[in-house]
């Protein structure tokens, strides 16, 4: 039987690689917007997880909002990418550093 | 008494029409033409006084109102609701304030043709009217304090109405801050009102006056104790003092001449500076618990009364001359308050309003016609050129003068004889010092008013010859509300006395019902009736009419011919002829002892604090450029590299769980 705390330990993997890969990564744009959305779904699986074994269903209600705003804010993301893309023709990291003091 | 209830949407309408009208004309005054903006606001004006009459003739049949509509603020026991307390005295003062606006809603269309501001003036005095409505019409302290501000502050837009005047700028700010002075004390009676009763609404507080009263609440300031009573009264005479241009605070009402003539009328004359004296008489159930309170209301208004008539005698301004003699009216409504006569105080300050605004307006009429002149000096025999306005003015004149059977004649004599009649048995002396400022002020009142009418109209001929070919009577739209007023100045004294019964001595049997309230312990107007003498014609027996005879006389062997009589008076009196046109020196004493000092300390500082501190100085080269360095500092954090702030977040939400799993 797989008890809760199977489900909690593979979410806090998903996040921890989500957070390492946002630190590791240093080139590409497109990859911190994966290791954001792996964060996300660590969050879900937690969601879902204490959802079912509460019994309460409003867990797993969240998650279709969480979801639906991960798909919004993925599509901006990559919108906004893109126009940055036509501007400077480059996503690396190391030149989307113009706000600065 | 057959009772009706008074129909709550009609009320609601008389100052909604006024406000709705000014906001409309106000914003969009810009792409109205003139004639639209002038329809839409006298329109509305015009018929909130219908609909004023209407409920005017509804509560003389016996109806009244007193209820809330909405809560306007609510913080724990303190609630200030929005509601309108509708009874005898309330009526008579919205039938005054709407019929005196409407007339110069009309006459305005008149006198500020072509003005640039057009729209922008008459949005002003519609709203101007609206505070005025709710400063009458409301049922608590708030409401009234509302309509106290907001007045205030269209009175001072008013002022400073032509705003490329160097002068009337600065009239307007020394209406504004003199009346700030003593809108401080009417605002700490309020909260002295909500800390003592535990309620702003009138009702309410009335009822507790007694009690309070026979507690003997006290409170001790700077170390002397007051009865609750008396500091919550004078605390809100302060404030009347301010408003309605009584001494010490008087000095911006002949100033506010600055503004156009039909503001004058309305605000100046007629609604706003009367509403100390509404005040004084709405708190009568609370002032008649203070002889303290009462005594003061009694020797503000005498001293009042005769100063501003001394000074008026010498005045060359054609509406200063006016304007102190509003002052000194309202000193007479005042000392009527003050005695107890409320009934006699709100019933001058009816007639006064219509009577003065006709002056007012008549005076613009002229000021008009001589291209902008105010100078009496240089008018003379204008009576063949504006007939109409001529005779408007002689009527208002001698109502002011109190000739019967003019306005003004009934509601001065009253006040007279009650105010011979009170006798305060703590402070004697106040009674008969404010008899002999009432009776020589009615001989000043009368001979400053003639000096001005003959001036203006008879005399010799002092038009400038450039001038002379533009004289001619005012259109239409100025000389009917001249008219209409005209009607008030004569009749309105006959009518409040005949058909209302305001002179009936039991103030709860007369006119005013239980709106007003009087100790019968001090009712002079009950023992003028016992030791007065009655009739058609008592008032040939009675002082007031024999000085106001003489003042006249005098005014007439003086000014209606070109005589030397006035220069030879001027040499021979010297320096109380130079102290009187300096207007007893009030502003050259308040300049050096109130507004130099301010300006001193400013001034300190000024150069102390700001330029010192602040811009350069002895902290680290002044506060302005250390905040500088600083930011220059922590600027460098902001690296721009989205990893460097995703690591400052994580390191951040690591360091909150680990406090947590820690401490928790």
């Amino acid at each position: 039987m797989v008890g809760l705390s199977e489900y909690l330990i593979v979410a806090a993997a998903l996040f921890s690689l989500g957070v390492i890969g946002l630190f590791l990564n240093r080139k590409n744009v497109i990859a911190i917007l994966m290791c954001i959305e792996l964060m996300l779904l660590a969050v879900n699986i937690n969601l879902v997880a204490f959802s079912h074994f509460l019994n309460d269903i409003s867990g797993q209600i969240f998650v279709f909002f969480v979801l639906t705003v991960a798909a919004c804010e993925v599509a901006i993301g990559l919108a906004i990418l893109v126009s940055f893309y036509r501007l400077r023709r480059s996503i690396e990291i190391e030149d989307i550093n113009t706000l600065q003091g | 008494m057959e009772v009706t209830a008074l129909n709550t949407t009609e009320l609601l309408a008389i100052p909604a029409l006024p406000l709705l009208a000014a906001l409309l004309v106000g914003l969009f005054g810009w792409a109205l033409k003139e004639k639209l903006s002038h329809i839409i606001t006298s329109g509305s004006v015009i018929l909130s006084a219908l609909l004023s009459i209407h409920i005017f003739t509804q509560v003389l049949a016996g109806a009244s109102f007193e209820g809330n509509f909405w809560t306007w603020m609510l913080a724990g026991d303190f609630v200030v609701p929005v509601g309108m307390m509708i009874d005898r005295l309330t009526v008579i003062m919205m039938i005054t304030v709407t019929i005196v606006s409407a007339c110069v809603h009309i006459y305005t269309i008149g006198y500020m043709h072509g003005d640039p501001g057009y729209s922008r003036f008459f949005s002003y005095i519609s709203a101007f009217t609206f505070s005025m409505l709710v400063l009458v019409m409301g049922n608590n302290f708030f409401t009234l304090f509302f309509g106290w501000e907001a007045v205030g502050l269209f009175s001072y837009l008013l002022i400073g109405f032509w705003y490329k005047r160097e002068s009337a700028n600065y009239a307007a700010l020394k209406a504004f801050i003199v009346n700030r002075i003593g809108d401080f004390g009417f605002l700490v009676g309020v909260l002295g009102v909500w800390y003592f009763f535990g309620s702003v609404e009138y009702s309410v507080v009335f009822a507790k006056v007694p009690e309070l009263f026979a507690q003997h609440a006290s409170l001790s300031f700077m170390g002397w104790e007051f009865s609750a009573i008396t500091f919550i009264c004078l605390a809100l005479f302060i404030g009347a003092m301010g408003k309605s241009g009584q001494v010490p605070l008087h000095v911006w009402l002949p100033d506010s001449m600055e503004g156009p003539t039909p503001i004058s009328a309305l605000i100046h004359a007629a609604t706003m500076v009367t509403a100390g004296v509404f005040m004084v008489a709405r708190l009568s159930p609370m002032f008649e618990f203070s002889e303290v309170a009462l005594a003061t209301v009694v020797v503000v208004g005498a001293v009042t009364a005769w100063m501003c008539a001394t000074i008026g005698l010498v005045q060359n301004d054609i509406k200063r001359v006016i304007a102190y003699s509003t002052c000194s009216q309202l000193g007479y409504m005042f000392v009527a308050c003050g005695v107890s006569a409320y009934s006699a105080g709100i019933f001058h300050l009816m007639t006064h309003a219509y009577f003065k605004a006709l002056l007012f307006l008549a005076a613009g009429s002229v000021i008009h016609a001589v291209l902008a002149q105010q100078d009496i000096r240089k008018m003379g025999q204008l009576r063949k050129y504006m007939p109409i306005t001529y005779i408007t003015m002689l009527l208002a004149a001698l109502a002011l003068s109190g000739i019967p059977p003019f306005a003004g004649f009934f509601s001065k004599d009253l006040i007279i004889e009650a105010t011979m009649m009170r006798e305060f048995t703590e402070y004697g002396w106040v009674g008969s010092f404010a008899s002999f400022a009432l009776l020589t002020g009615v001989f000043m009142t009368a001979f400053y008013t003639f000096r001005m009418f003959f001036l203006t109209f008879h005399n010799s001929d002092r038009v400038e010859p450039e001038t002379k070919a533009h004289l001619h009577e005012s259109p239409k739209v100025i000389t009917i509300p001249l008219i209409v007023l005209a009607l008030g100045a004569v009749f309105s004294g006959m009518w409040g006395v005949m058909y209302l019964d305001i002179a009936n001595p039991e103030i709860a049997k007369g006119f005013f019902g239980t709106s007003l309230f009087v100790l019968d312990a001090h009712n002079p107007l009950m023992e003028l009736a016992e030791h007065g003498e009655h009739g058609m014609f008592h008032f040939l027996l009675g002082m007031p009419f024999w000085l106001a005879v003489g003042g006249i006389s005098l005014a007439y062997v003086m000014y209606f011919r070109e005589s030397a009589m006035p220069a030879k008076f001027a040499k021979a009196a010297g320096p109380v002829y130079t102290f009187l046109l300096n207007k007893w020196y009030w502003d050259e004493f308040y300049d050096k002892y109130v507004v130099a000092p301010v300006r001193c300390l400013g001034n300190f500082l000024w150069k102390s604090g700001d330029l010192a501190m602040i811009d350069k100085g002895v902290i680290h080269r002044g506060i302005v450029d250390s905040i500088k360095d600083g930011a220059a500092r922590m600027r460098a954090l902001q690296t721009g590299m989205v990893f460097h702030y995703a690591f400052a977040m994580v390191i951040g939400v690591f360091g909150f769980l680990t406090y947590l799993l820690l401490n928790g």
